[in-house]
């Protein structure tokens, strides 16, 4: 009888939290394959939008480069022409770098952004092999152009 | 079970496969170097070095809903002596710094280590005197992953790059496979 309650009994009691867990739907995602579903304003990889014309947002204008707090943005404008025009205003961006590896994701660049030039996706597979692999030029962050 | 023999990843165009894989044949040949970097990149046992918050996204990875022990990497371990990757999870002081470099030596052959997180990689925010900027300057780093913190789903991109690495490493002689230690190590004393 002592063997009944002492023993007997918290087992099959222990085995009944098992196969109630059981039958629970699993939480684990199969990461490579499978994506969470990401929050709306999740703040990964950098992109440099345009608009729908084609022209570039961004106006050089080093707001973004002020307001980051590990100083990890480098923008380098320069005037636009008539024969060469990157951006509707008079300056563009000629160089636009991002030290990946010491940004922090914050979104203070995206908020100071007077055009909406700089948002942060939702792409976070950026881990490499190589430091120097970290600065991101204005060709990788730059969006292609729409075709419709 | 026909399928489980196809599950096999050891061979690929380069190693010859005696009998007809699609039918189940049961051998498969290799050389030592791909079968140890199979072992070793699907076997990853990191050592808990959590300094900072990255930690805590570093705990995570380990847990039910990312789950790194589906890559082999769930035996998170607490001495240096059993584990064979490092992740340096948080900003690295310049007084923890020596203590990094020891536990680093401590570490058997063949060993990796994954700079996890802004601090770690760059120094991130903290620019100033009392974080090393970039924990490459004390051990040599073979992934950094970028984030602060990285989300758990980045570290594990970070660990499947340091597989591909692995599974992608060559040995030019016998002493590269690092299966023994020919040479016995001397540590030097960190004061």
């Amino acid at each position: 009888m002592e063997l009944l309650k002492d023993i007997v009994k918290p087992m099959v009691a222990g085995f009944g939290i098992t196969r109630k867990r059981l039958s629970r739907e699993k939480v684990t995602i199969q990461y490579p394959e499978q994506k969470r579903e990401m929050y709306p304003r999740t703040r990964w990889r950098h992109v440099l939008t345009r608009y729908d014309s084609g022209l570039e947002r961004c106006i050089g204008c080093s707001l973004c480069a002020g307001a980051c707090p590990a100083k990890c943005i480098y923008v380098q404008a320069d005037e636009n022409t008539e024969e060469a025009r990157f951006s509707p205003g008079e300056r563009y961006a000629v160089r636009y770098e991002i030290n990946m590896i010491r940004c922090i994701f914050c979104g203070f660049c995206q908020e100071a952004c007077p055009t909406g030039a700089i948002v942060l996706r939702q792409d976070f597979e950026l881990a490499n092999y190589k430091r120097e692999d970290f600065i991101y030029t204005k060709e990788m962050l730059l969006e292609p152009v729409r075709r419709n | 079970m026909p399928k489980r023999v196809e599950a096999v990843v050891l061979h690929d165009s380069s190693t010859p496969v005696l009998g007809d894989v699609e039918k189940g044949g049961s051998v498969v040949l290799t050389n030592v170097e791909t079968l140890l970097n199979q072992a070793r990149a699907n076997s990853l046992w990191p050592l808990t070095f959590g300094l900072a918050c990255c930690a805590i996204e570093m705990m995570s990875s380990a847990g039910s809903r990312f789950d790194i022990s589906r890559f082999g990497s769930e035996a998170f371990r607490a001495t240096p002596r059993q584990a064979d990757v490092m992740i340096i999870a948080g900003r690295l002081s310049k007084k923890m710094a020596p203590v990094l470099r020891q536990i680093y030596d401590q570490m058997p052959e063949p060993k990796w280590v994954i700079s996890m997180g802004a601090c770690a990689s760059s120094g991130g925010v903290y620019n100033n005197y009392a974080i090393v900027q970039g924990a490459d300057q004390v051990v040599p780093v073979d992934v950094y992953v970028p984030g602060c913190p990285p989300s758990p789903d980045a570290l594990i991109y970070g660990i499947l790059k340091l597989q591909e690495k692995i599974k992608r490493s060559k040995a030019k002689n016998f002493g590269d496979l690092r299966l023994v230690e020919l040479t016995p190590r001397e540590l030097e004393p960190v004061a």
